[in-house]
């Protein structure tokens, strides 16, 4: 029996951002203190030859490569991208100088003249010589079984760039202390990160701590780009002795930060005649831009999901990040998943076309149910819910009918089946060993872990989790605001765990409080024995088992599954693909607040539309050219239809209450399902975004 | 780059009288409700340093109908005309250009003669303009000038207006005949018109404008022609295609330009026999 868990309970953020009482990085102003503004490369390609400064530098912090006192690069993954150009530019918007100033407008009208000796660049993944990471995954063996296959069915499928949209824009402040020390507080998802980077950043001699600030929005986009930003920050906080302040407005956060990687995928795929799946090999190319940054890993889940979630005994998934003179992709929602599904579910239903089949049979008879394995080798348990999420799709939007009834009209109804692995891949939160801090108060606890709330419920949810754990009331739990300094290093937020990772060691360390209080209150005990603070670390579940140099076995603890139908209409004269309808069925375990969880799949369904259909990053000479939310149209209320959303349950016994991760999974399946909605009205369609002039060309055809 | 604010200069006139002085004195933005120029000035494109806000000049506000004609003061918000009974009964296709023009807060500061001045080809309220024969009133401290609208463009943003002029009110004459507005945006709200066309058929007779397929609007008088002569539609649509040349931008391209304003057209004049 739980008292708050399942419960929609009153956010603990709700009233500060309800009532704009909630301050955020650029809300905070600090005696003296500067705005700073970041230089940057106007080529796309090319070596600086020479800066002048055309302007009166008199009150002005001016920050180059050689103020950096540790290392001048971004620790990430790879150690390849530098804070600031040193001679070498890989991409437009690269930072080369930092510039400080009292007077926004003085700061702003500083002229910097940077001339360069330009070098052909590369924009085409395909035609790039360099990768940054190369991924093979074999199960069976595919060229003997392709050769044997009754049907063999190719295609080629691409995305494009997308950008986040978060509503606040990157900004961060950075506090130098008087013991030497520089605090950055600013707006992001993963304050240990940003404090890794500063590390190496400002050497030993400069001790760093990290404050995340109340962060409107990230998606991705605030998971690795704020480890950049701050150490700007702390750079120019360092050189002028004084707080230094960095927001970027919407232009230049558009033009230089992090966006979906594009992605090009090649299937061929042999099957019975009956539809049965026999072999599958799949080709995945990610655009990577300028610098490996997370690269690696989204296309490690981008080709761990390219299979989708079907049976198939031999699978070969070939997967590549491709080096281009554009700024770096990186973190997004999804993380590479919604680009490989798409190839897959569109793939799917081009195949149920040249077989004369429904495309709900054609998936009835492929999909994963417990007990099979996955294109890693991995043996799904009893929580993998794919038929039941697709039954209950079909059902509830009578979709075999109106696939009849709408044809040869405007009107077309897609689906699309997907699943999403919640937590790290493979090995990695066994890697992280993430902990989480609980402490005691006089009324209840303080939870005090580096997960951030981003808008998404991170607060609500671990306090409902803990409060239940323990039987205090909610009201009882307090949660922190993530600093480096107190908080335990729960990992980063990202990747669907900040619930059924993070949240699974929060009811391990309440159970723990509680065992420790042994029936007093917490004031009792306060009183009696003194401080009390339980940290725990994440224990994996015993049983995974995963190979990095092979890719093969337990991908993820478990996955979350989800079947979307779309239906819309196509406007005769303009090409417009209208949505009517959406309908998401979902499970990712049991929700913890269900009016959240609502709001998860509501606002990632809603982002798949906009990836689907009106986000169009125009890239000319390797820059964004439409980097304004007047061009970049993302989907406003009108643009969005009516939904149904249904939760199913299949609980997971290794996270809290039984959730699973569900952050990411709504937005994989929009987009193949408004796809396979278009095909369904007659055009073929295989890219996204599908905006009118790509439906004219394709119903030119 | 933003414009720093600390290198404007705004003046403030609270009639109609003082607009014009200012402006006899020295040339200045005339601003009113601003929605394109703060933009502008954010981004930084926007040239001038020195303007004029003529927001509260009331006498600029009214829509009234005079002599049968149909006038819009200059300082008419997209939210009067909206509720504006004069022009829901003569100007219907203005009505719907007010709807889909921005939200609700440009709508209530976004001005008729604001659009006009701006004379983005995209402007969403220029085409119904365009189409109804209607003509700017211009004044200044010494003279008033009419001007038909299709005649008020030069090229990309510029006009016949001196910089002692100032737009005071649009003058629409009776339309007869049934009125057509398609607006085809990025996105279903709060849009840039890749095509817009707004359109007039009185029996065998059209008048057709188009906005984002040109530097101006533009009037089809030669798809108008073909219409009026009896020419097969397929044959009016030859003339359609002949005398626009859309480009490729950010937000389209020529070819979808061209093709969604024939479609748009021949649904006008399919549908409104």
């Amino acid at each position: 029996m739980t008292q708050s868990v399942g419960k929609s309970v009153s956010r603990k953020d709700g009233i500060g951002k309800a009532t704009g009482a909630t301050k955020y990085a650029d809300d905070v102003v600090l005696p003296g203190m500067l705005h700073g503004r970041t230089i940057r490369s106007t080529i796309p390609r090319g070596t600086v030859k020479s800066i002048r400064f055309d302007f009166d530098t008199t009150g002005f912090t001016i920050v180059d490569h050689r103020d950096i006192p540790g290392t001048n690069v971004v620790a990430l993954i790879r150690d390849d991208q530098p804070y600031l150009v040193e001679t070498e530019v890989q991409h437009v918007a690269e930072p080369i100088l930092l510039l400080a100033h009292a007077d926004r407008d003085v700061l702003f009208a500083a002229k910097v003249v940077i001339e360069y000796e330009t070098l052909e660049p590369v924009y085409d993944p395909l035609a790039s010589a360099v990768s940054f990471k190369e991924i093979s995954i074999e199960k069976g063996g595919v060229v003997a079984s392709l050769a044997g296959a009754e049907i063999v069915v190719e295609g080629e499928y691409r995305t494009g760039h997308q950008e986040h949209v978060y509503i606040e824009t990157n900004g961060v402040y950075a506090v130098p202390e008087e013991d030497g020390s520089i605090t950055v507080h600013g707006s992001m998802q993963c304050p240990f990160y940003a404090l890794k980077a500063l590390k190496g950043l400002m050497g030993p001699a400069t001790p760093v701590r990290v404050v995340q600030t109340e962060t409107g929005g990230g998606f991705g986009g605030k998971e690795e780009y704020p480890s950049m930003i701050a150490g700007h920050a702390a750079l120019l906080a360092m050189k002028s002795g004084r707080p230094v302040k960095i927001i970027y407005d919407r232009v230049e956060d558009m033009v230089a930060t992090t966006k979906r990687h594009p992605s090009i995928v090649r299937h061929r795929t042999g099957l019975t005649r009956a539809g049965q799946l026999i072999a599958m090999d799949v080709e995945v190319i990610i655009d990577g831009g300028a610098y490996a940054t997370l690269s690696e890993v989204v296309l490690s889940r981008g080709s761990i999901h390219a299979a989708g979630p079907y049976r198939c005994a031999h699978t070969h998934i070939r997967a590549r990040a491709m080096k281009t003179n554009t700024p770096p992709n990186g973190a997004f929602r999804g993380f590479g998943a919604p680009q490989t599904e798409f190839a897959m579910e569109v793939h799917m239903d081009r195949i149920a076309e040249q077989l004369g089949m429904c495309p709900v049979a054609l998936r009835e008879m492929n999909a994963l149910v417990p007990g099979d394995t996955t294109a890693t080798g991995q043996t799904l348990r009893r929580d993998a819910s794919a038929l039941e999420c697709l039954r209950e799709a079909v059902a509830r939007t009578d979709f075999i009918r109106k696939r009849e009834a709408y044809r040869g009209t405007s009107k077309g109804i897609g689906l699309a089946l997907f699943y999403h692995g919640a937590g790290f891949t493979g090995a990695g939160e066994e890697r992280l060993r993430s902990r989480a801090r609980l402490d005691l108060t006089g009324r209840g606890v303080r939870i005090l872990v580096a997960s951030t709330e981003i808008g998404q419920g991170t607060r609500t949810m671990h306090a409902q989790i803990v409060s239940d754990a323990m039987g205090i009331p909610y009201e009882d739990v307090e949660v922190a605001m993530p600093d480096t300094a107190v908080s335990a290093d729960s990992g980063p937020t990202v990747a669907s765990r900040t619930c059924m990772v993070v949240g699974r060691i929060l009811e391990r360390c309440a159970q723990e409080m509680k065992a420790r209080l042994a029936g007093r209150t917490p004031a009792e005990y306060l009183d009696t024995v003194g401080p009390l603070s339980v940290i725990l670390e994440h224990v994996p579940p015993p049983w995974i088992n995963w190979d990095d140099d092979t890719y093969q076995g337990d991908a993820y603890p478990t996955y979350a599954w989800g079947c979307d139908v779309v239906e819309l209409e196509l406007d005769p004269d303009t090409y417009e693909a209208r949505p009517t309808h959406v309908t998401a069925v979902q499970e990712f375990g049991r929700p913890i607040h269900p009016a959240l969880a609502q709001g998860q799949i509501e606002g990632g369904t809603v982002q798949g539309l906009g990836f689907a259909l009106l986000e169009r990053v125009v890239m000319r000479d390797g820059a964004m050219a439409n980097p304004t939310l007047t061009n970049y149209t993302i989907p406003t209320t009108l643009d969005t239809p009516a939904m149904d959303i249904v939760m199913l349950e299949n609980h997971y016994e290794g996270g809290p209450f039984g959730a699973k991760g569900l952050g990411e999974l709504p937005i994989d399946g929009p987009a193949p399902a408004v796809v396979n909605a278009i095909r369904h009205i007659g055009l073929d369609l295989r890219s996204i975004p599908a905006i009118p002039e790509t439906l004219l060309t394709c119903a030119s055809l | 780059m933003k414009t720093p604010l600390s290198t404007l200069h705004l003046r403030r006139a609270t009639s109609l009288a003082e607009a014009l002085t200012i402006l006899r004195d020295e040339p200045r933005t005339p601003v009113a409700g601003a929605t394109d120029v703060y933009v502008q000035l954010n981004f930084g494109t926007h040239p001038a340093t020195r303007f004029l806000d003529i927001w509260a000049c009331d006498e600029l506000r009214s829509i009234s109908v005079r002599d049968d004609t149909l006038v819009l003061g200059a300082l008419a918000t997209y939210t009067a005309m909206l509720a504006s009974h004069a022009v829901a009964a003569r100007l219907p296709m203005m009505r719907e250009a007010a709807r889909q023009v921005g939200g609700p807060q440009i709508q209530n500061r976004g001005t008729v003669g604001g659009n006009i001045a701006n004379g983005s080809p995209a402007g969403d309220s220029l085409p119904v303009l365009a189409a109804a024969d209607a003509v700017v009133v211009l004044r200044s401290h010494a003279d008033e000038r009419r001007i038909p609208l299709t005649a008020f463009y030069t090229g990309y943003r510029t006009t016949v207006m001196r910089s002692d002029e100032l737009i005071v009110a649009v003058e629409v004459p009776r339309v007869t005949g049934r009125q057509f507005f398609r607006k085809v945006g990025t996105r279903a709200a709060q849009a840039i018109s890749k095509i817009v066309v707004a359109a007039v058929r009185d029996g065998s007779s059209a008048r057709i404008a188009v906005g984002s397929v040109a530097p101006t609007v533009v009037r089809l008088r030669e798809t108008e022609r073909a219409l009026a002569a009896s020419a097969s539609l397929d044959d009016a649509m030859a003339a359609l295609r002949a005398e626009i040349r859309p480009i490729d931008d950010i937000r389209s391209t020529a070819e979808y330009r061209l093709k969604v304003t024939e479609n748009v057209v021949r649904r006008f004049w399919l549908a409104s026999i």
